[in-house]
């Protein structure tokens, strides 16, 4: 392998675009030396405003807080607008834009071939509510352990504001078109189907989304968020229950979370009965601060019953619903060597011929 | 009923160790393992055979037929025409009765008499009280529903001069470990042979003579063959989802993992399998890996094809290996699910919307069904592309007779051009679709491999040679003709056409896969007539060279496929600019295997028509 082969980037071939590369002296660095700017990905080709935003800073704050290694992570999406996302975080790692509503496939396959590192799906409510539904129910019943996130606006914001299969019964787009029918909760039915690790939250709160992103990445399992980011262009209506005055109104967090990296040692105590820590599989913990309703996230039932509960006052259930630390991923179900398949080689994975001599000798 | 057959004066057929038995059987009531020993004990007396399968999509109750030729020149094709039939089944029994040739034999179970107008005064009749013979002698239901079957072998190695001590020899390899079963299985065969040793002179004028023509073969299917392959080439990854005729590819996959693929330190697997919820998430699964690095397949056939196609041009376009098995079966549609077929050329050749080109490799018999298993996966890698072995029903789902399989321990996987974080700190500026070397092949990474060099963006859109999303139409079509040169570069990592010798200048055959069993006979059998002709078995696609340069040599090639639309013409037209007229289609797509009398006849046909024209029709 020659360098030359490799020529440095000339103009003309430059079709997107870079972020400049200067970079403040005093940028804070983290744990592992790097700055914010190591975790940002290329500019936002969304429309301004777009909570899909957010979520890409959302992203890029916790990653960098948790002084996570953007090459360890690769990040897979389907098709539309939530699935651009991925460009515009961790440029360092690997990116995936697979088919409209596959990206569970192409993630499982991926987490499969390799167990050591983090895996980010993106998708939308198009991408995983309607064309994906199947991949994704099967996603989760096959516990792959991945950080998996919907960027839910209700609506097809590439093709113009069609209605999507997460818009709330009667809720309206700009061009007026409301949703005759009953929604999909994307929560409820991951906890249905056995995810370990469930929230729901706003791109508009940072707060409650960074630590939620945190915990997700650190959970062993399944972890899904469904996060509410309003598409300002197709429905953001007054009439919309996805819009940002809505979400703002009317979500209501069951729990507050703080993340703790695992390096940090816990000193802070806190008062009986009003907080619990949950210290997750790679040493890093979350704490609740109980919000005064006597919600338990470890409770599967309980957590159904709130959200719906909360879905019939057309109040937002957000922050962690629901975790379960006790179940397998789909590794440790399969039993898979230590090694990640795809560093075996000849010697790990060739029988050779001896072997086939003798079954050669069954067939005669 | 038996005072009838004895007195019939019926000259049965003499034939040694060249003829068709076919059993006619209802699905479900355990013939087949009783029909498959009958074939495996022919292939222990170093006879030649092919048994064919021929099965109804259904669990129980349907009829089911299991046709064996046995053939000491070693023509393996199917033939025409029954020569003993095991009339076990009374829902087809008329039909059944009339498949077979004048002179020919009929076993039946007696214990039930024959309606008349099923007697046929040209042919021999062997009635055997099976059932009777079943109650009287075992006492659970289940046996004496199953044993009927073993029953039969047994009187047909009184009639057909089976060696006995191979079949008891069959059974207890069978019923290696579960010993209790032997017993009453040699029982079973005793009766039978017993009871046509008494009452019919055995053996029959058309009979089995031991021969040595099956030293050192084997006798195995290619859908075996084909998992065994994967396990070989190093596949870490199946996805797939359950597809007849596609299903035992996996289970032969599973079977040799646990086998094979144990680490013996912890007892841990080297490999997963996972049943996917549908055809395209297999697909998305072996595209995830693929791209991950892992040796990913999965397999599917006819409908599973059709899920695929937008998955196959997301892995042309972005340039991530995988290999998918494709056991053809009759389509169009659900079409017919156990039936066998060349139908899916085009489909897979051009998966998918857009300009695409799939590899596509043509094993004929279970020894290529292994090899190109296994190094689809290094032609995958090395092109960083799909690769589809286009096997079929017919290969896949029967036993064949064929060369033992055979592995080189010196040869070493191939991965292609991965460049990993010691070669990444050389590279300034690293673009994964660069075409660095020229022959269209870029240098991909694996996630993960350095801290901050190699990274890239995958994707089904646009993109440069930096994997940048683009809409310049000049970028684009940069990239499109880089994929054609791939292409190009791909041929050379494919299995060569195999040219039979020069004997003609006139006259050429041109087929694939399993079109290949009935050659052998065309030619021998043409030959005998006078007529000589040239052969070339293509076994890849895109095609080599020496493809068209095979047309260019000869005035006419026969070109032999089994689909209705002349697919690999078709082929042949748009790659190699074939004139129509150098082609003549001779094909065949009734769901069985197409026969060496039905070539020869089309072929003779043409001819014929040639001498009273002067020019051949195409």
């Amino acid at each position: 392998m020659q360098a030359e082969k490799f020529p440095r980037k000339t103009a003309a071939i430059m079709s997107y675009i870079n972020k400049p590369k200067f970079r403040h002296p005093q940028m804070q660095t983290n744990d592992i030396g790097l700055t914010r700017r190591d975790y940002e990905g290329t500019l936002t080709t969304l429309c301004g405003g777009c909570g899909h935003d957010s979520i890409s800073a959302a992203i890029i704050q916790a990653a960098a807080e948790m002084s996570l290694e953007p090459h360890r992570v690769a990040k897979i999406s389907g098709i539309g607008c939530s699935s651009k996302i991925p460009s515009y975080f961790l440029s360092k790692a690997h990116g995936f834009n697979s088919v409209h509503g596959r990206m569970p496939s192409v993630a499982t396959g991926a987490n499969i071939a390799n167990k050591e590192l983090y895996y980010v799906g993106v998708s939308g409510d198009g991408d995983s509510a309607s064309i994906g539904l199947g991949q994704f129910c099967h996603i989760v019943r096959r516990r792959i352990n991945m950080l998996y996130i919907v960027a839910n606006n209700g609506t097809y914001g590439l093709t113009k504001g069609q209605l999507s299969a997460t818009a709330d019964l009667g809720s309206r787009t700009k061009s007026g078109e409301e949703s005759q029918f009953d929604n999909i909760d994307m929560a409820t039915l991951a906890i249905e189907l056995g995810a370990s690790f469930v929230a729901r939250s706003f791109s508009g709160d940072k707060k409650q989304l960074i630590p939620l992103l945190q915990a997700g990445l650190s959970h062993k399992g399944f972890a899904f968020i469904d996060v509410i980011s309003p598409c300002v262009t197709f429905n953001n209506t007054d009439f919309s229950t996805h819009g940002y005055k809505n979400t703002w109104e009317n979500h209501i967090a069951l729990s507050e979370v703080d993340f703790v990296p695992m390096r940090e040692e816990i000193t802070t105590s806190y008062a009986a009965g009003k907080e619990k820590e949950i210290t997750l599989h790679d040493g890093s913990a979350i704490h609740l601060h109980k919000t005064g309703n006597d919600y338990d996230p470890t409770d599967k039932e309980n957590a159904l019953h709130h959200i719906n509960a909360y879905k019939k006052q057309g109040k937002i259930a957000t922050g962690l619903l629901y975790i379960n630390q006790s179940t397998s991923d789909l590794h440790e179900l399969q039993e898979t060597v230590d090694k990640p398949l795809n560093s075996l080689g000849n010697l790990e994975l060739c029988p050779g011929s001896e072997a086939l001599n003798d079954i050669n000798n069954t067939f005669r | 009923m038996s005072e009838l057959i004895q007195s019939s004066k019926v000259t049965g057929l003499t034939k040694v160790n060249d003829f068709v038995v076919k059993f006619a059987n209802v699905n479900g009531s355990g013939s087949a393992s009783a029909n498959g020993m009958f074939a495996k004990a022919v292939f222990r007396m170093g006879i030649p055979i092919s048994p064919h399968n021929i099965f109804p999509s259904n669990i129980q109750g349907l009829p089911t037929w299991f046709e064996v030729r046995i053939n000491e020149n070693g023509y393996l094709g199917r033939r025409e025409g029954v020569d003993l039939i095991v009339a076990m089944n009374e829902q087809t029994i008329g039909k059944d009765i009339s498949s077979v040739v004048p002179g020919g034999y009929v076993l039946y179970d007696s214990s039930k008499i024959l309606p008349n107008e099923l007697l046929r005064d040209d042919v021999t009749y062997l009635p055997i009280p099976l059932k009777d013979i079943c109650l009287e002698e075992f006492e659970k239901p289940t046996q004496r529903q199953l044993f009927k079957n073993i029953v039969y072998v047994g009187a047909l190695s009184a009639f057909l001069n089976i060696d006995f001590k191979v079949l008891t020899g069959l059974v207890s390899d069978q019923f290696r470990g579960k010993e209790k079963l032997i017993l009453p299985n040699i029982h079973a065969l005793e009766l039978g042979y017993q009871y046509a040793s008494d009452n019919f002179e055995c053996p029959l004028n058309l009979r089995l003579e031991k021969s040595d023509k099956n030293k050192g073969k084997i006798l195995m299917d290619g859908n075996t063959a084909t998992g065994l392959g994967s396990v070989y080439g190093g596949a870490t990854v199946a996805a797939w989802y359950p597809l007849t005729p596609s299903t035992s590819v996996v289970d032969s996959f599973a079977k040799y993992c646990k086998r094979l693929r144990i680490d013996a330190g912890t007892g841990k697997k080297k490999y997963s399998i996972v049943q996917a919820e549908d055809e395209l998430a297999a697909i998305g699964i072996a595209i995830g890996a693929g791209w991950n690095g892992a040796r990913a397949f999965t397999a599917t056939s006819g409908p599973g094809i059709s899920l695929m196609q937008e998955f196959l041009g997301l892995a042309y376009f972005s340039e991530v290996p995988i290999v998918l098995f494709n056991i053809q079966r009759v389509g169009p549609s659900t079409g017919m699910p156990t039936r066998s077929q060349q139908g899916d050329l085009l489909c897979c050749a051009y998966a998918s919307h857009g300009d695409t080109k799939h590899v596509l490799l043509f094993p004929a018999n279970p020894c290529e069904c292994f090899d190109y298993a296994a190094s689809a996966f290094d032609i995958a890698d090395r092109i960083q592309s799909p690769v589809i072995v286009m096997s079929d029903l017919e290969l896949g789902m029967n036993e064949q007779v064929c060369d033992p399989l055979n592995w080189d321990d010196k040869s070493r996987y191939d991965r292609g051009k991965v460049l990993n974080a010691e070669q990444l700190e050389e590279i300034e500026k690293y673009g994964r679709y660069l075409d660095s070397d020229g022959d269209g092949i870029p240098y991909r990474t694996y996630p993960g491999t350095h801290p901050h060099k190699g990274s890239y963006f995958t994707r089904g859109s646009s993109h440069d040679s930096y994997a940048a999303y683009t809409e310049d139409g000049t970028v684009y079509a940069e990239v499109m003709d880089r994929l054609t040169l791939k292409m190009k570069t791909a041929v050379s990592y494919l299995p060569e056409p195999v040219f039979s010798e020069t004997t003609s200048n006139s006259f050429g055959l041109a087929f694939i896969g399993t079109t290949t069993s009935a050659i052998n006979e065309v030619l021998d059998s043409l030959a005998k007539k006078g007529i000589a002709l040239d052969t070339m078995r293509i076994r890849a696609f895109p095609f080599h060279d020496s493809v068209t340069e095979f047309f260019d040599a000869h005035e006419l090639v026969y070109v032999i496929e089994q689909n209705r639309d002349a697919q690999l013409k078709s082929l042949l037209k748009i790659e190699c600019n074939i004139h129509e007229e150098k082609m003549h289609s001779i094909l065949s797509y009734d769901g069985v295997l197409i026969t060496a009398q039905h070539i020869e006849k089309s072929i003779i046909d043409s001819m014929i028509d040639v001498d009273a024209s002067g020019k051949v029709p195409a």
